[in-house]
């Protein structure tokens, strides 16, 4: 009767199939495909970061120098945002418009789904504001961040700044995320680890709406945030801040070490900055403007500028020349002042003159005669370049010292290889380098390899890696020293004793008498005039004292200073006065107010040079 | 009282059964998909789930005066069920209540009617009367005309509500046709031009008429029973074009390879329609007309797709076939939707445990993405259950409908399971990126009471006629 009955098993056929497609589909997204899984926890789970507070700074007298100050980023989820009002918003946040606009449009082109901070360090009292209208405006959340604060503007260099991670940091270290902060420099990114403590995060169920619904799983995998531990650094504030006044105005920087321990008192490079500047929303404006002053503010020259050492190296070319046995109290050369040859003598002094007038009288003629016996005790210039070389290392110069300074740079000792190249392999000798015997030529240290080498004289042959930071205070208060290599020099320590004694005469009698002697206090000291191509002389001094019992070793070096004990020797020892005397005698008080009020950057514009 | 006792004993109680399942099944996923905390109640009026359960009652005692009704009436007044339907559609086009751009609600005493709900079961009674007249025969040029009438008289002012997914529904009357004699030339020619229309917005035209080109030869091939006219037509394709690759170079004219193929193309029709006349092979026509259909068709798609469809039909569509991949825009409800039924897993995250649905991930859930929840909660072994559930109903009408005495009877009933298998396949479909979004229903899962009271008056009608399936009703 119907012709077409069999088309039925057609129809349930079809029906059957798609049954099984959309079966076959549905195993493969629920059972083997797990993305949607994963898609649904991110869609859900919303990771919410607590930062803690980063580490408190003390300095060796437990007196604070950098703490935190609440701040309050304002981040946004692009897919929640609903339509606002965008000036009623900026009133409130006190931004731009066109920058709120370019922000919510870069946070888009981020990620629709990832909230990303719009804006950032909002102080707490436009947080306070905010919080109140923030149901007005979906999409946008607030995270609390800690700022550093600073009581004083001091060792802005050293103590370093705060800044956002880059994404080579976020690549290389998986506990970084983009918007975290790290220590960008000194003794933040030194100590970071220590410093940083451990982000805290909890999982909070969402809804579409991204309101909060409750923790997941009961807050199983929530992580506690651990606050940052402190530092006490072993910076002196008082000291740091005295040196910091006296190096006003001028170009340069002063390095002051406890020799026994290698603890940094002083480490000031001027000119400097404000550490607030990288603190807040002007971060990166005030950052362009340090870095294009022509003056390099940011640059801490006490670890990283190379200067010639000039005079002050006649230290180490006397250590060197007591360890080769070739100096001694009565071993003498003879100076012919101005006539000496190859290089002359501007000092008018006795003739011929013992190691300890040698250094009083910081004698040219001396000291190359010294530096060639040095050189030619062996049988090739090569192989005693080579000694020579060999002990300037040994007195942890021509390498990083390696404390804790991250940033703190080797200086330049040349090799053989580059005189070599220089002169040709066997056409050089000690009258092609004779400047190295004045620290001239291409030597280069930090004022940092000064104050270090005045601190083994001071120990009579050893130091301790030079370093800022002491302990680390945990939690309970409890401290943890750190300790730091302690080098034993080569050299016998008695051979130390002429060297101290020159030095002593330096300040009494010598070319510091005038500038660096202190009624009471045994200062050793030497000064140096570093020749510049660039214009004047630079301005270095270096010394410890008391000379017994030394307490402290100090280099101070100003550009463009003209003579040692112009500004450097007068510095050196007003600090040296105030660090053991507390105060400075009245007798010198005109002394302190003149290095107070000298000003030579003014003055080097004004004249134009460079 | 002798005549009751029959009905009772003569219903399908498993098709009953199954109907009762699913209806139940969607309350509780209605439930899960707005639960909140703050309104546990299942029996929550203020809720979608309390509601539901109103229209639920509502549509089984809808269901008991459909089946009170004698089975006569609804042959004898199929006519003016459907004239009605469509006089409603015409008014709720000018008094309708406009929701979401949709002119197509009538609002009743606070209960919405949905007219071209009704439009299905309407439709299918008028199909059914007419194509059990007696003397009805399939073949007729007639038959097409007034049975096209009846389909694309409701689907048009469907349209014109701005519901394109209701619409689209009036479709599937064709495989009632088909079961009813429709040659299997026309589903066929459906198919392939569904499949053309898809190829053609994926595939290039070089690709497309590369396909062609070999589907035609081994068409032909086929029809003949003869390899050896395969292979030759292969070798002329082959010569022609690389002959004209070759000038190509030689003389050096400017020429794309969609060019070559395209004068090989015109070339080889020559000599196929030369091969054709001289040998008076009637598969020759056939297989260049398939080509030339197709090739229309393909041209004709570009056109349509940018100058018919709407801009967010276009962009489903483009979603759906991987052209664009628009996750926050129109891909966003199938994404999330994915996702949802992608994270219930096997045995799924139990009962309002899921975290998609009760955080309102997937918009529309309730209604359009019930199946999500389905997905979320219970897993694969739920959305299993469901679409087997759903199978098993659909050959159970099919089983139904070839017992019928009366051909009325089995139209009517094809056109049931074909109506809900087109909204079962599309719905689910849709959820899992299958098929593009296009708003329509689970039957009796999805809330609202106009779709589940037309689903269960458009079943329970069948169910009446079975239950007099001895009867000759004409």
């Amino acid at each position: 009767m119907d012709t077409y009955t069999k088309r039925q098993y057609l129809l349930i056929g079809i029906f059957c199939l798609t049954a099984l497609i959309m079966i076959s589909r549905l195993f493969y997204i629920q059972v083997i495909d797990s993305s949607y899984k994963i898609s649904a926890n991110s869609n859900v789970l919303r990771r919410q970061i607590n930062y803690p507070a980063r580490g408190l700074v003390y300095d060796r007298n437990h007196k604070l120098i950098v703490y935190n100050q609440a701040a309050y980023d304002v981040l946004v989820t692009p897919r929640e945002m609903k339509a606002f009002d965008t000036l009623a918003f900026c009133r409130i946040a006190g931004v731009e418009k066109a920058d709120l606009v370019s922000e919510i449009r870069k946070a888009r082109s981020y990620s629709m789904y990832k909230a990303s901070p719009i804006i950032k360090q909002l102080s707490s009292h436009r947080y306070a504001i905010l919080q109140e209208q923030l149901f007005k405006y979906p999409g946008f959340y607030i995270q609390a961040r800690t700022l550093r604060q600073y009581p004083a503007t001091i060792a802005s260099h050293i103590l370093g700044y705060v800044g956002e991670v880059d994404q080579k940091k976020i690549d290389d270290d998986k506990y970084y995320e983009s918007g975290d902060y790290i220590g960008k420099s000194g003794i933040e990114q030194a100590y970071e680890n220590e410093l940083r403590g451990v982000k805290g995060i909890s999982y909070m169920m969402v809804d579409v709406h991204n309101r909060i619904k409750g923790s997941f799983e009961g807050g199983k995998m929530d992580t506690a945030a651990v606050i940052g531990k402190n530092l006490i650094s072993t910076l002196h504030a008082d000291l740091q801040t005295y040196g910091e006044r006296l190096l006003a105005g001028k170009v340069g920087s002063i390095v002051a070490i406890e020799p026994k321990t290698g603890e940094i008192m002083i480490l000031a490079s001027s000119p400097s900055f404000d550490p607030g500047m990288f603190v807040g929303r002007e971060r990166t404006k005030n950052y362009m403007t340090l870095l294009n002053d022509p003056l390099k503010p940011m640059l801490n020259r006490a670890i990283t500028a190379s200067y010639p050492p000039g005079s002050t190296f006649k230290l180490a070319n006397a250590i060197i020349g007591l360890e080769e046995g070739l100096l001694g109290p009565d071993i003498r050369y003879s100076c012919n002042g101005p006539r000496s040859a190859p290089i002359k003598c501007t000092h008018n002094h006795e003739t011929p003159l013992p190691l300890l007038s040698a250094i009083r009288e910081s004698c040219n003629s001396y000291f190359f005669q010294a530096f060639r016996a040095t050189i030619n005790k062996y049988p090739t210039s090569e192989e005693g370049f080579e000694a020579w070389r060999n002990h300037l290392m040994d007195l942890g110069i021509g390498e990083r010292i390696g404390g804790d300074l991250n940033a703190e740079t080797a200086g330049n000792v040349p090799k053989t290889t580059y005189y070599d190249r220089f002169f040709g392999k066997g056409h050089w000798n000690v009258m092609t380098i004779r400047s190295l015997s004045i620290g001239q030529g291409e030597l280069l240290l930090t004022p940092l390899q000064l104050a270090n080498m005045v601190s083994i004289i001071a120990n009579k042959g050893y130091y301790i890696a030079p370093h800022v930071v002491r302990s680390i205070q945990d939690f309970d208060k409890s401290e943890r020293e750190l300790s730091f290599e302690k080098h034993v020099t080569a050299a016998n320590p008695f051979l130390f004793n002429v060297i101290a004694d020159g030095m002593q005469k330096v300040v009494e009698e010598g070319t510091a008498k005038l500038a660096a002697k202190v009624e009471g206090i045994a200062i050793c000291g030497k000064t140096g005039t570093v020749q510049n191509p660039h214009g004047a002389a630079h301005s270095a001094f270096v010394a410890f004292a008391p000379k017994d019992d030394p307490k402290i070793a100090i280099c101070v070096y100003v550009e463009n200073g003209v003579w040692g004990a112009r500004y450097a020797a007068p510095i050196a020892s007003l600090i040296i006065e105030k660090y053991l005397n507390d105060s400075i005698s009245p007798k010198r008080k005109p002394l302190e107010a003149s290095m107070l009020s000298a000003d030579l950057i003014s003055a080097m514009h004004l004249s134009g040079g460079d | 009282m002798k005549s009751n006792n029959n009905i009772l004993l003569s219903l399908d109680w498993i098709a009953i059964l199954i109907y009762l399942t699913l209806v139940m099944m969607g309350w509780v996923n209605i439930y899960a998909a707005v639960y909140s905390e703050e309104h546990q109640s299942i029996f929550d009026l203020g809720q979608q789930y309390g509601k539901q359960m109103i229209w639920i009652i509502a549509g089984i005692v809808l269901a008991i005066c459909v089946l009170i009704v004698d089975s006569k009436f609804y042959v004898a007044f199929a006519y003016h069920i459907y004239t009605l339907v469509i006089f409603l559609l015409v008014a709720v086009l000018f008094l309708g209540h406009e929701v979401n751009g949709a002119r197509a609600w009538f609002e009743i005493g606070g209960v919405a009617l949905q007219p071209a709900e009704l439009g299905k079961f309407a439709t299918s009674l008028a199909v059914a009367k007419y194509m059990s007249q007696f003397g009805f025969k399939m073949a007729r040029t007639k038959s097409y005309l007034v049975l096209g009438t009846f389909m694309l008289l409701p689907a048009l002012l469907i349209l014109l509500q701005n519901d394109t997914g209701s619409a689209l529904v009036f479709a599937v009357f064709f495989l009632v046709f088909y079961r009813e004699g429709m040659p299997d030339i026309i589903i066929i020619g459906g198919f392939t031009a569904i499949a053309l229309f898809i190829l053609a917005l994926v595939w290039t035209q070089l690709s497309i008429l590369i396909l062609l080109m070999l589907v035609s030869v081994i068409l032909f091939a086929f029809l003949r029973q003869s390899i050896k006219e395969g292979i030759i037509g292969f070798a002329i394709v082959s010569v022609i074009y690389g002959i004209l690759f070759g000038l190509k170079n030689i003389i050096g004219f400017d020429a794309t390879p969609f060019h070559l193929l395209v004068i090989t193309s015109i070339l080889t029709v020559l000599i196929f329609v030369a091969y054709g006349l001289a040998k008076h092979i009637r598969q020759a026509w056939f297989v260049l007309l398939f080509f030339i259909f197709s090739i229309a068709i393909t041209l004709s798609v570009n056109y349509f797709y940018r100058n018919v469809l709407i801009s967010h039909q276009r962009d489903r569509v483009d979603n759906l076939l991987g052209i664009k991949n628009d996750l926050l825009g129109a891909g966003y409800n199938v994404h999330q939707s994915k996702i949802a039924i992608g994270s219930g897993g096997i045995i799924g995250k139990g009962f309002l445990k899921g975290t998609q649905t009760k955080y309102n991930f997937v918009p529309e859930q309730s209604t359009d993405f019930i199946f999500c929840t389905v997905g979320e909660e219970w897993g694969f072994l739920g959305t299993t259950v469901v679409i087997l559930l759903f199978l098993t109903l659909l050959i159970r009408l099919i089983y139904l409908a070839e017992r019928q005495r009366s051909s009325f009877s089995r139209i009517y009933g094809y056109g049931v399971a074909c109506i809900l298998f087109f909204h079962i396949v599309i719905n689910i479909s849709m959820t899992i990126g299958l098929a593009p979004v296009i708003g329509i229903p689970l039957p009796f899962f999805s809330y609202g009471g106009s779709s589940l009271w037309s689903f269960t008056v458009l079943l329970f009608i069948f169910i009446r006629l079975d239950a007099n399936r001895t009867k000759n009703l004409r």
